[in-house]
């Protein structure tokens, strides 16, 4: 029982993570290409299963990668980060689909979180086992 | 004449080593959830229950000498599992584990159903609950029994 909290303790810290990526993300959304051309690239992690050798299975961020697509190019003249034809060159964030992100690793923060609970509250009363 | 004193004991005793077993796999399909390629996972539990206890039949209390657990290896890249060859009673072996089919296709290979898995647990944490409640009532039958009360 008590290896549940490593594997739950393991989901919550890879979610976590996500989540800071999520939020990397969204913060960098609107970002422009700097001097050197190069805008903001959205990242993601990659989930990988953690094999315990007891038979459970952790999950840990196996890396981070970049996202390959093109940046956005934003016609915008004004704009003193603009290039000679008067576009600009921001990341290649998708909001919405950061937006589920989020939503879905808060959700399964929530479920891992609920799982250490109830781990916690079966331990708990273990603990008194023949008391009483 | 000891053995036969916690012969309950014993039953419900392996039930809920059995049980925080199970727990512990639910708990890493849960965390698995967003894992590509992760294929959910369980085991029989009448089944590891009936090998645990070593009657064909699981529900009665245990037979006195029943055979520990243990899952041959007959390759040198078979996963080791929980007993580490010696397969201690009431632990179920890695090796015995099952993948679970999912029902609904994802587009990652994930088969794990978060529903079906969350229902799973809490079914599991009530059961080890009742369990541990049939220990505690044991307990208090033999303490009663020895205090003449």
């Amino acid at each position: 029982m008590m290896k549940v909290f490593s594997i739950s303790g393991s989901a919550v810290s890879a979610q976590s993570q996500r989540l800071n990526v999520v939020a990397s993300n969204i913060a960098n959304a609107e970002s422009v290409a700097g001097p050197d051309g190069q805008s903001y690239r959205a990242r993601q992690v990659v989930f990988q299963s953690m094999p315990t050798p007891d038979g459970g299975a952790g999950v840990r961020v196996a890396s981070v990668i970049e996202d390959s697509a093109a940046p956005k190019r934003v016609y915008e003249p004004g704009h003193p980060m603009a290039d000679a034809e008067g576009y600009l060159t921001q990341s290649n964030v998708n909001v919405v689909e950061e937006m589920v992100n989020m939503m879905s690793a808060s959700r399964s923060y929530q479920n891992n979180v609920e799982v250490m609970n109830t781990a916690r509250q079966l331990l708990l009363k273990t603990l008194q086992m023949g008391q009483s | 004449m000891g053995n036969r004193l916690t012969e309950a004991l014993d039953f419900h005793g392996r039930a809920l080593l059995l049980r925080a077993e199970r727990q512990k796999v639910l708990a890493g399909n849960i965390a698995n959830a967003d894992t590509p390629r992760f294929a959910a996972r369980d085991f029989d539990f009448k089944a590891a229950l009936a090998e645990a206890t070593g009657s064909p039949a699981a529900g009665g209390p245990a037979r006195p000498g029943a055979a520990p657990v243990s899952v041959a290896q007959t390759h040198a890249g078979h996963l080791r599992g929980t007993g580490g060859g010696t397969g201690g009673p009431g632990r179920v072996d890695a090796t015995a584990l099952r993948y679970r089919v999912a029902e609904q296709p994802t587009l990652d290979g994930n088969s794990v159903d978060l529903d079906r898995e969350r229902a799973n647990f809490a079914d599991n944490a009530v059961r080890y609950e009742a369990g541990l409640r049939f220990i505690n009532g044991s307990v208090r039958t033999l303490l009663s029994a020895i205090r003449g009360e």
